[in-house]
């Protein structure tokens, strides 16, 4: 079925199982359950898109559902999950940071992933879709760059075309990965229209997709847009929780930690990991930047495609989100996560980016670790509520440490 | 969903483009792009407009092109707001009927009822919304024939036959075809794709069918308007009067779209 990808489907299964044995997504929480027909959280989510577009993203629906029940295709994704991006990453316990802090803090790594970041699940998958579909092309949005160095990377992979939206903004501060991207061979387009960042990247690519459908893919980098993306990011990101769940069973005598906390920009990481626990007692939390607050600052909206928070005006215009961190410079979030807040199954909260650079150097400095900007938010959280009785003393914490920080070293230079 | 379109007899918008007895012209302005933007609705009249589109500026306009996005920012960066356009329009008394062009993040931000019900305090018969497709614009259907606004559907040329049927059935006022898989913009020929879409829909219907995106010159114009009853001209125009053009001026060469259409 797939060119080149026939020795893999054959080849012998990951000596690790990174999904959970069949039958467990069935028995989860409804909290996280697939979304209805129409694609709805409870309330949020949806397909808010031209008509131009509504047969593009039935024909995406169509075929992740026949895929994601295809052993063949669960096959060939497990297999380059493994040999490519280096799957199963590993659970780190963090032993000085949690002595300093009074808990016992785990990190899910995965700054381990191939390209640096837990972006590289959801894109494998979406890659592996697209080829299914033979689209021949994969479009993409990106903020710090992540998820267009996957995007790049797997086109590279799969001989597939990469055209990678990024805001001119962005561009100046993560020359590091624009110059990744080009390497791969993807084609970068800079946007300069609104505040030439995250969201903005999104509303062109979006743009681009309604003239390219016939031959183009649009590889959505978060668990957001248009119904089927943020359920079909989300089950390329469980991996993360799945892993980790069977993972911390190891380490804790509990079994589960009793809090699972990630950063949050449009909250794809989050959803991952989240998925992989919201059907057990722990509690879920999920840390935006306080310049791109969603829950906590925005109102109910309609943005790239689906209905969620988004921070805006009182007469419904998208507002700018501000943070150190260009991967959570999104003034939305994830509809599910919107679900999960009206839900209060999952609690989130917002750092500020000195809390963030902060958290970076003390990773750095007691455990060997040098963290994206992005994921540094999860710890600024974890390190504030141990200092305020938050995180009880002996607490169990999982944090999702979702990606790695050299491509923050030029950002970090010029503020210290 | 179940939906209930409330408007079940012709408004004001559809009744007139029905009755006037020639291929319709729809030009566009965005509301509050200048201190005079209103004069461009007189101009458009008197040059021969059938109705008027008003584009309500959105920050994130996803269907659009650089030319509304450019005139979007333009019009918001002078503080226009749904109220001040809402404001200048009901001041107005147009003899054609006028349409309001926007985006739903707006419209549900002030509550679907209470928009619906202030475009038609203003004097405004139709809406049209693009990312509100089939099945996320029932309750505003609902919501718009409650308040006799009527609810403007659009179709595409990927929109599939069935759907196509929905539409036509659904829509009020008239159905804007989108000509072109793309985003609006001026363009130097009319698409391939109109003939057919315009085509396909005048085979289910009767309601009017105009054309859209891209329509950019007198020949197209009148190329397009023998598929389908006419055309709406956005972005063409909008980049003459982001350039500084009049609204004499603008109204002057609409007027050859006119005779283009008429001959």
């Amino acid at each position: 079925m797939m060119v080149g990808m026939t020795e893999l489907s054959l080849s012998t299964p990951p000596a690790v199982p990174v999904r959970a044995p069949a039958g467990r997504e069935g028995a989860l929480s409804s909290a996280m359950a697939a979304p209805d027909a129409r694609g709805r959280f409870g309330e949020h989510g949806g397909r808010y898109v031209p008509e131009s577009l509504i047969p593009a993203c039935q024909e995406v629906e169509a075929a992740f559902r026949a895929a994601w029940a295809d052993p063949e295709f669960r096959r060939d994704l497990d297999r380059l999950l493994a040999v490519h991006a280096g799957r199963p990453t590993p659970v780190t316990p963090a032993w000085r940071l949690s002595a300093e802090l009074g808990v016992t803090l785990l990190l899910k790594r995965e700054d381990l992933a191939h390209t640096g970041s837990h972006k590289i699940n959801n894109v494998l998958g979406q890659a592996l879709l697209a080829h299914r579909m033979g689209k021949t092309r994969l479009i993409a949005e990106t903020g710090a760059g992540q998820h267009g160095v996957a995007t790049a990377t797997a086109a590279a992979l799969l001989g597939l075309r990469a055209t990678v939206f990024m805001g001119s903004r962005d561009i100046e501060r993560q020359a590091l990965n624009v110059f990744r991207m080009k390497m791969l061979g993807a084609e970068v387009v800079p946007v300069d229209s609104g505040s030439r960042t995250l969201k903005d990247a999104c509303t062109e690519a979006l743009r681009h997709w309604v003239g390219t459908v016939s031959d183009s893919y649009y590889c959505v980098g978060s668990v957001m847009g248009p119904h089927p993306y943020p359920w079909m990011v989300r089950e390329f990101q469980r991996v993360i929780g799945d892993e980790a769940r069977a993972q911390v069973a190891a380490e804790l005598t509990t079994g589960t930690p009793e809090y699972v906390v990630a950063c949050i920009g449009g909250g794809s990481n989050a959803a991952g990991t989240f998925a992989g626990f919201v059907d057990t007692p722990a509690k879920l939390i999920g840390v935006e930047a306080e310049g791109g607050a969603a829950i906590t600052s925005g109102l109910p909206g309609v943005l790239h495609g689906f209905r969620s928070y988004v921070l805006q005006d009182a007469d419904g215009q998208i507002g700018e989100a501000h943070s150190i961190a260009a991967g959570l410079d999104y003034p939305g979030i994830g509809p599910e996560h919107a679900h999960l807040h009206d839900l209060r199954r999952a609690t989130y909260v917002t750092v500020n980016d000195e809390e963030v650079v902060a958290a970076v150097h003390r990773l750095a400095r007691t455990e060997g670790i040098f963290a994206a900007l992005e994921s540094s938010h999860a710890l600024a959280w974890i390190i504030r509520a141990a200092g305020t009785g938050e995180l009880p003393p002996g607490a169990t914490v999982l944090m999702t440490l979702s990606g790695r920080g050299d491509k923050d070293i030029s950002a970090l230079m010029e503020i210290l | 969903m179940t939906t209930v379109d409330t408007l079940t007899t012709p408004g004001r918008l559809e009744t007139a483009l029905r009755t006037a007895g020639r291929k319709l012209l729809v030009p566009y302005v965005t509301g509050g792009l200048t201190d005079n933007w209103t004069d461009f609705i007189a101009a458009y009249e008197q040059a021969g407009a059938d109705a008027v589109e008003i584009g309500l500026p959105f920050s994130d306009p996803m269907i659009d092109g650089s030319v509304i996005q450019q005139a979007s920012d333009v019009a918001l960066a002078r503080g226009t707001t749904v109220a001040s356009i809402l404001a200048d329009v009901a001041k107005l008394r147009p003899g054609i009927p006028l349409v309001a062009m926007t985006y739903y993040n707006l419209v549900q931000r002030r509550g679907l009822a209470v928009f619906c019900a202030a475009l038609a305090e203003a004097g405004i018969s139709g809406l049209i919304v693009p990312d509100a497709p089939l099945e996320e614009a029932g309750d505003l259907a609902a919501a718009a024939g409650q308040h006799g606004v009527e609810l403007v559907r659009l179709a595409a040329p990927s929109t599939p036959p069935a759907r196509l049927t929905e539409i036509a059935e659904r829509s009020r006022g008239f159905i804007y075809a989108i000509s072109l898989m793309g985003t609006t913009g001026v363009r130097a020929e009319l698409a391939a794709t109109a003939g057919q879409l315009a085509a396909d829909l005048k085979a289910r219907t009767d309601m009017p069918v105009i054309l859209g995106l891209g329509i950019s010159t007198p020949e197209h114009a009148a190329e397009a308007s023998r598929y389908a009853d006419g055309v709406v001209i956005a972005s063409r125009i909008m980049r003459e009067v982001l350039d500084g053009a009049t609204p004499a001026e603008v109204g002057a060469w609409l007027a050859t779209v006119r005779t283009a259409l008429d001959a």
